[in-house]
């Protein structure tokens, strides 16, 4: 804190209040988080690319390295992008600018945002700020770390399955996965379109609403977005009204840990304590059949997005005696493990002969996912569950077994599959780290999250500050 | 459900994927145990049920036609790893 200003502590909305009043200078903030990012990025590895002259007079962001920033490598985490430079910024990049962010730089993240753990960065992993020997959750644990450890006052990632929710989760942040549609994807490296949302990261509620405020909107650019309806920042704490149904399934998984569901129940006693009520409902099929319907849609989609990278237009090319060998070559140095494993598991579950057995009962077991969800919230304006069964899980425990770290986004991807929007907030710790709380809500339904969200913060008092830093 | 060897070839080059021997062994047993795990969704009786293939109800997004300016040339050809004057060059097909 070289210049009196506690990056560990300061709101991105105090930060703004400091620039609008000329107490403290555009850049003598972006200065500040620049010194936090020298002095700690050494051990989190947190972002993959600094910038030195930030443009803006504004406060700062960062961004997951799979949105594109004019001028500023984008490598999406991979050796195929290793020197990938964007000739044009991405919609939320653009909004980021307009408003007058100034960028610090671009967050680590697992390659092509296909992990839970941020262990698949072909750069290497990034550390949980709570416990260096620990993952942030991934994919976006660049974002999360960034942000938990002061060296971001907000930032922006993607989610698909659960990479806003989770790291936030793991690292202590408050992330959204917003509403399909609502945020654009223009200029975000692709993964599984019809899955993809770009959310923020941020210390607080408020925050969060405030910065989905500036990236939500509808964009020519991407057709799949629609009109938003006004978001509400939250105040208060009355929850008085407001019916939460809990998922039995989601909230009894198997290898939930203790802490977890002490931690979650607490909470959810401080929201009857505040009005609401709270009734124990089911997601049958959701839950038992979610994980093996994302992990055959977004392969296959990803399949046909990672088609592009050929060698031709831009990214790595490697050698080759015909154009064929050139590309085949080139996708085998470019790509890391996972990234080679969901294109063969997408490519053969949309190949001939399986299409049917795979690609196209997923796609149904979708329709079943989200007309459960539907007929839940006749009843219920919110489900809550922990967003993992487990806190941060040491370096290393999973990256040996795909299955089992696909399990780790077995709560997250229920909603997500139904395009529904989901808010993690940390809600206490277990064994010293932090538990996240997740919020879902119907389609549009991101002012009733960040109510619940911000009464429940206020409640709750969690100090977001990594133990080992305060 | 285990993949065989030849499957994992198959799918490689259908992904124009290169893999070598290691490759190709870790893969299979690793693919096996997901294919199993995701071959679930085939235990439900779908009949009658639709695919959704989009979460949100959009359909038709049409946007005014309006000119507008595009990227240079040379902005096209940045990120180029092989230019020759307006063409992107590659080995021989």
């Amino acid at each position: 804190m070289s210049s009196g200003i506690d990056t560990l502590r300061l709101t991105a909305e105090e930060a703004l209040a400091l620039v609008d009043s000329g107490e403290v200078s555009s850049a003598e903030l972006w200065q500040a988080y620049r010194d936090a990012i020298n002095e700690h990025d050494g051990e989190l590895h947190a972002f993959l690319t600094l910038v030195d002259e930030p443009e803006g007079n504004g406060i700062p962001i960062a961004l997951k390295d799979v949105i594109s920033t004019r001028g500023v490598r984008t490598t999406a985490a991979s050796k195929i992008l290793e020197n990938y430079v964007p000739v044009f910024d991405a919609t939320v990049a653009a909004k980021c600018r307009a408003a007058g962010m100034t960028l610090l730089g671009k967050t680590n993240t697992d390659e092509f945002a296909m992990g839970s753990s941020t262990e698949n960065s072909a750069y290497g992993p990034t550390h949980n700020p709570w416990d260096l020997t620990r993952v942030p959750g991934g994919s976006g644990g660049g974002s999360a770390a960034a942000v938990s450890a002061g060296l971001a006052p907000w930032a922006l990632g993607s989610d698909t399955g659960g990479s806003v929710k989770l790291p936030s989760a793991f690292c202590g942040n408050v992330g959204l996965r917003p509403t399909y549609g609502t945020v654009s994807r223009f200029g975000v490296v692709a993964f599984a379109s019809s899955l993809d949302q770009v959310g923020p990261v941020t210390k607080n509620v408020r925050d969060n609403a405030l910065l989905y405020r500036i990236i939500s909107g509808r964009d020519e650019n991407d057709s799949t977005t629609v009109d938003v309806p006004p978001v509400a920042l939250p105040e208060g704490t009355d929850l008085k009204g407001l019916r939460i149904g809990l998922p039995r399934q989601l909230n009894e998984v198997e290898g939930i840990e203790p802490g977890v569901k002490a931690a979650c129940e607490a909470a959810l006693a401080k929201a009857e304590e505040l009005g609401a009520t709270v009734e124990e409902c089911d997601l049958p099929l959701s839950v038992e059949y979610g994980l093996a319907c994302y992990y055959l849609v977004a392969p296959a989609e990803a399949s046909s997005n990672l088609a592009r990278y050929d060698g031709v237009r831009y990214g790595l090319r490697s050698e080759g005696a015909d154009f064929r060998e050139m590309v085949m070559h080139t996708r085998h140095d470019g790509f890391g493990d996972e990234v080679k494993r969901r294109i063969m598991l997408g490519t053969y579950a949309l190949s001939s002969g399986y299409y049917d057995a795979f690609y196209a009962s997923a796609q149904k077991v979708r329709t079943v996912i989200k007309r459960e969800h539907d007929a839940l919230f006749e009843r219920f304006d919110v489900l809550v569950s922990p967003t993992c069964a487990t806190t941060a899980f040491p370096l290393g425990a999973k990256s040996q077994d795909p299955l089992a770290m696909y399990l780790t986004d077995v709560l997250t991807i229920p909603a997500n599959m139904a395009g529904l929007p989901g808010l993690s907030i940390p809600c206490g710790l277990s064994e010293g780290l932090p538990v996240g709380l997740q919020i879902v809500g119907p389609q549009f339904s991101e002012s009733t999250l960040y109510r619940l969200g911000h009464a429940l913060e206020q409640a709750i008092g969690f100090d977001v500050v990594p133990e080992r830093l305060r | 459900m285990a993949i065989t060897k030849e499957e994992v070839l198959h799918v490689a080059r259908l992904a124009r994927l290169e893999l070598n021997d290691a490759e190709v062994e870790r893969f299979q047993g690793q693919l096996s145990a997901i294919l199993e795990a995701v071959s679930k969704v085939a235990e439900l009786d779908l009949t009658d049920v639709p695919p959704t293939s989009h979460p949100l109800e959009v359909s038709n997004a049409w946007g005014e036609d309006i000119p507008h300016t595009s990227l240079t040339l040379d902005e096209a050809f940045a990120n180029a790893p092989d230019r020759d004057d307006d063409h992107f060059r590659v080995p021989p097909a």
